[in-house]
């Protein structure tokens, strides 16, 4: 029942806000029920029985579809990401002035709801019901809330992944109709035997959905776009928790269910995957703008976990795992500095920033700290994660895996550059009154700060966690 | 049986209430409760209650699915004529021979959800479509009015004479009005032998049906007609009329295609692409909303072909859930298109700033017809493409249904950014709290189908 009041409350609370004409309650409103969800699905995942996390009733019986609930560990660790981003990106964006605060707050919650339900669902049809409703409250609070040319660009994401997921559906529906039990379980998909030949075109169609989500290169090309122009509260849900939907579902569907295809096509997909890496990379270097930086180091790293999760082995896979948890902590850090750099001076450019240590220097530290997080440095999080997916790559192709290393060079490059260039140098004339920036954001990066170190060091729980399903993917 | 009946007298009944009463607002309510009591009678025969007991020799065959859809249709126009008879009663000057026209449209339409053979078929077209003929040159004083009408007139007879001619051709080869017919004679395990004449006249009515459903490329009379026409009545025939098209159109194709062979897929897969591109990609270059609705109905008309295609159970079940779902959006969209000042995209600027509720429920309208979960819209394409995957093969043909899904995402966004995203002054004629109540409810609706399809299918199921 617990997974249902994980959906439930967002979504009540969600709607309830569309009323509220008040900044303040729709704000407090907002993080109480982000609150709530994150308590629940703390006690759903480390306190109660597992088959308190799952759910099953009756919804289309005609279609062969119910509305059917669970969690492995994958699941749990992507519920429990969602559910700590939340309360830390309605903190984070406080203090921010928002138009229409009720409905701003509102389509937020919502947005979780779809993303936990994404995480949740083992029916076919339910996860393409909460993979579509995910997007819907996203476009509306990019497009309405976002930057000048916000409207066409968070359309061209919208088409992009309105695309990718009619073409999951017609992957969804051959399955459907391939399928002895006429179900939509994930169970039954599972049980499947799809001859190579049938696997093969299904394959590209569930693939292409996915990478647009996540995204891989080519289909990357509404990202960065769409990560500067949306307000930040929603780049960090995007970035921290959507593109997770990508790779999870890599994981839930593609691997299981079309293992030959998977097997035949990661070479394809693995230099796709590296190309991209060093691509974003390469494009990163040159940014003038602080979330059109992290954008493109966010494909990167991105492109990192999907070339190892075709490498298709255990510590590939096991690195994929921790790095998802990890990168969504890290990101959300990124985004939460550049917004604080963004409402207190107005500028992202980094050629209008400089000398901001001197000014601010607790968030400088923070800062830091969070940028050797995405280079991955020892004792931070991302350190283990990164490992751990070369060691999986390695085991792979060793050429590949030493052209996608370079990447951890210029992710170095990158970061440095951009920590340089924010934080040292003299001041120019937007930084020279900067001060030191808000309460709730120190906290939030405090708090961000001490999982990434804590993880860093103690990597164990995540790994622990989601080890079932590292084994039950590669048991197939 | 009932419903082609009762509508033919509430036709009647119709004409008499616009002499005994001038107060136009009577007729609408008069249309109200008459179309109310059409659902009643179409609902009875359900249970086997009749007003009068015909025997039609054959020339009918009332079944489940004709009859559901009669049903389908009438709420439809209920709905229609609840949202919009405001807008009815201040188009031309005779409201009630406006409904008059209108009951003898449904007249028509329980025609076409019944009829067992040619003849029929060609009766209950004619009887559909000539009250259109006169409703789309309703705004007599409008010259864009009048060569729609025309232009319909002209085009409509010409499909009519292209359908005879047809049905000339089947009944000179086999010598009735059936087709198919030679097959079922012939089917005794070998290849039926079909003459040429028939084939030629199963192609000819084909091509007929294909213009009264507007599918590429018999399409070119839709957006002038739909364009021209007066609004209220543009919204009535894109939907009702044009799902009707499409019942009469399965029915007739269902058992027959035999016949024709593996160039029955070929000439129909040519159709789907065409309808769809042609209407997706037309429809993108609009500034009108209301050109953008005609060429958008032409794109549905597209996904409805499916059903043709794959001519099986889940086809049938979905061409009745398409016609609720694309009839309900399109109804509501055109009764707030109506009260618009400005037909254009421009002229939907900033409208969620001053009529959120309307905005929502044109909003949820827009979504239905993209086809985005949680709206009827979505299961009604979700049946579409499931009764073609489950055909088995033809995986690439819902492929490129899906490319072209994804194009009309941009039309019926475009609208939903100008309404929300964009600043303006939206103008609206005068706005009744009956007419916010019920589009509030339709949006719910829409919704609620969307979450629970089975509800419109049940009926089915049972």
């Amino acid at each position: 029942m617990i997974s249902v009041s994980l959906i439930l409350i967002p979504v009540l609370t969600g709607i309830l806000l569309f009323f509220s004409k008040k900044a303040a309650a729709a704000r407090t409103g907002a993080l109480l029920a982000a609150i709530a969800t994150l308590v629940a699905a703390v006690a759903g995942i480390f306190f109660l029985s597992p088959a308190d996390l799952s759910f099953d009733a009756n919804w289309l019986p005609e279609f062969g579809s119910r509305f059917r609930f669970s969690a492995d560990g994958m699941g749990k660790m992507l519920v429990l990401l969602t559910a700590i981003s939340f309360p830390v990106i309605l903190v984070a964006v406080r203090k921010n002035e928002y138009r229409n605060p009720g409905s701003f707050y509102g389509l937020l919650l919502l947005s979780e709801a779809g993303l936990l339900g994404v995480f949740l669902a083992t029916d076919a049809l339910l996860f393409y019901f909460f993979w579509e409703l995910a997007l819907i409250p996203v476009y509306f609070l990019c497009s309405a809330w976002g930057g000048e040319k916000r409207i066409a660009v968070t359309f061209k994401f919208f088409v992009y992944t309105f695309l990718g997921s009619l073409l999951m559906l017609v992957g969804i529906l051959y399955l459907y109709f391939n399928n002895p039990q006429h179900s939509f379980s994930l169970q039954s998909f599972y049980e499947l035997k799809l001859s190579t030949a049938q696997q093969g075109f299904v394959f590209w169609l569930f693939f292409i959905a996915f990478a647009i989500k996540m995204p891989v290169f080519p289909f990357h090309t509404w990202q960065p776009d769409a990560y500067e122009q949306s307000p930040t509260a929603v780049t960090m849900v995007m970035s921290g928790i959507m593109v997770k939907m990508g790779i999870f579902a890599v994981v839930r569907w593609l691997l299981p269910i079309f293992p030959a295809a998977a097997a035949s096509n990661a070479n394809i997909i693995i230099i796709l995957s590296v190309t991209g890496m060093l691509y974003a990379s390469l494009i990163a270097i040159r940014q003038d703008d602080i979330k059109r930086l992290i954008a493109y180091s966010s494909i990167a790293h991105i492109g990192l976990m999907c070339a190892a999760i075709f490498a298709a082995n255990k510590t590939g896979l096991q690195g994929v795992m921790i790095q998802m948890f990890n990168h969504g902590v890290n990101v959300i850090g990124l985004w939460v500095v550049a917004d604080a750099i963004e409402q207190q001076l107005g500028t992202r450019k980094f050629s209008e920033l400089g000398g901001l240590a001197q000014k601010a220097p607790v968030l400088a530290i923070l800062f830091v700290v969070m940028s050797f997080a995405n280079i991955a440095l020892p004792l931070t999080n991302a350190f283990i994660g990164e490992f751990l997916m070369f060691n999986g790559l390695f085991h792979y192709n060793i050429l590949i895996t030493a052209v996608a290393g370079v990447s951890v060079i210029l992710a170095a490059v990158y970061t440095l550059l951009m920590v340089q260039k924010v934080l040292y140098g003299n001041t120019s004339s937007v930084t020279e009154n900067a001060s030191e920036t808000g309460g709730n954001i120190k906290w939030v990066l405090v708090v961000l700060v001490i999982i990434v170190i804590a993880l860093g060091v103690y990597p164990q729980p995540v790994i622990d966690l989601t080890n079932d399903t590292v084994s039950a993917v590669l048991g197939k | 049986m009932n419903a082609i009946i009762v509508s033919a007298l509430l036709g009647v009944v119709m004409m008499f209430t616009g002499i005994i009463s001038q107060k136009k607002s009577v007729h609408t309510a008069v249309a109200s409760v008459g179309l109310l009591l059409l659902l009643l009678a179409n609902l009875l025969n359900h249970y086997g209650l009749f007003v009068i007991h015909v025997d039609t020799r054959g020339m009918f065959n009332f079944e489940q699915f004709g009859m559901y859809f009669n049903s389908i249709a009438i709420f439809a126009t209920l709905v229609y004529v609840l949202l919009s008879g405001k807008t009815i009663e201040h188009t031309g000057v005779s409201t009630a021979d406006f409904y008059a026209l209108i009951f003898f449209v449904l007249c028509g339409v329980s025609i076409l959800s019944g009829f067992n053979g040619l003849l029929m078929l060609f009766l209950g077209i004619e009887i559909m479509t000539i009250p259109l003929y006169i409703l789309t040159g309703a705004d007599k004083r409008n010259l864009k009015s009048n060569e729609a009408s025309l232009k319909y007139f002209l085009m409509g007879s010409f499909s009519t004479g292209i359908m005879l001619m047809g049905i000339t051709l089947i009944y000179g080869a086999t010598g009735t009005f059936t087709m198919g017919e030679s097959n079922v004679i012939g089917s005794g395990g070998l290849i039926p032998k079909t003459s040429f004449l028939e084939i030629a006249g199963a192609i000819l009515i084909f091509v007929s049906m294909c213009f009264k459903v507007s599918a590429a490329p018999f399409h070119f009379w839709t957006p002038d007609v739909y364009d021209g026409a007066p609004g209220v009545f543009t919204s009535f025939m894109a939907t009702i009329v044009k799902a009707a098209g499409f019942i009469a159109f399965v029915r007739l194709y269902e058992n027959n295609t035999a016949m024709l062979g593996p160039t029955w897929r070929i000439l129909l897969s040519f159709v789907i692409i065409s309808t769809l591109l042609i209407g997706n990609i037309t429809a993108v270059f609009q500034q009108s909303v209301k050109r953008m609705l005609a060429y958008s109905s032409i794109a549905q008309a597209g996904f409805m072909l499916f059903a043709l295609y794959s001519a099986n159970d889940l086809a049938k079940e979905g061409i009745l859930l398409y016609s609720v779902a694309y009839s309900l959006a399109t109804i509501g969209i055109f009764a707030i298109l109506i009260k618009m000042k400005d037909y254009t995209f421009d002229g939907f600027n900033g409208l969620a700033k001053s009529q959120p509720l309307l905005a929502f429920a044109m909003a949820v309208c827009l979504l239905s017809l993209a086809g985005i979960p949680l709206t009827a819209g979505f299961f009604a394409k979700y049946y579409m493409l499931a009764s073609v995957v489950k055909t088995g093969g033809s995986l690439w043909l819902v492929v490129i249904a899906v490319l072209f899904a994804a194009v009309s995402a941009y039309y019926y966004f475009r609208v939903i950014q100008a309404m929300y995203f964009k600043d303006g002054e939206a103008e609206l004629m005068e706005l009744t709290p009956a007419f916010k109540t019920g589009m509030l409810a339709l949006a719910v609706l829409i919704i609620l189908v969307g979450i629970f399809p089975t509800i419109v299918l049940n009926f089915f199921y049972f």
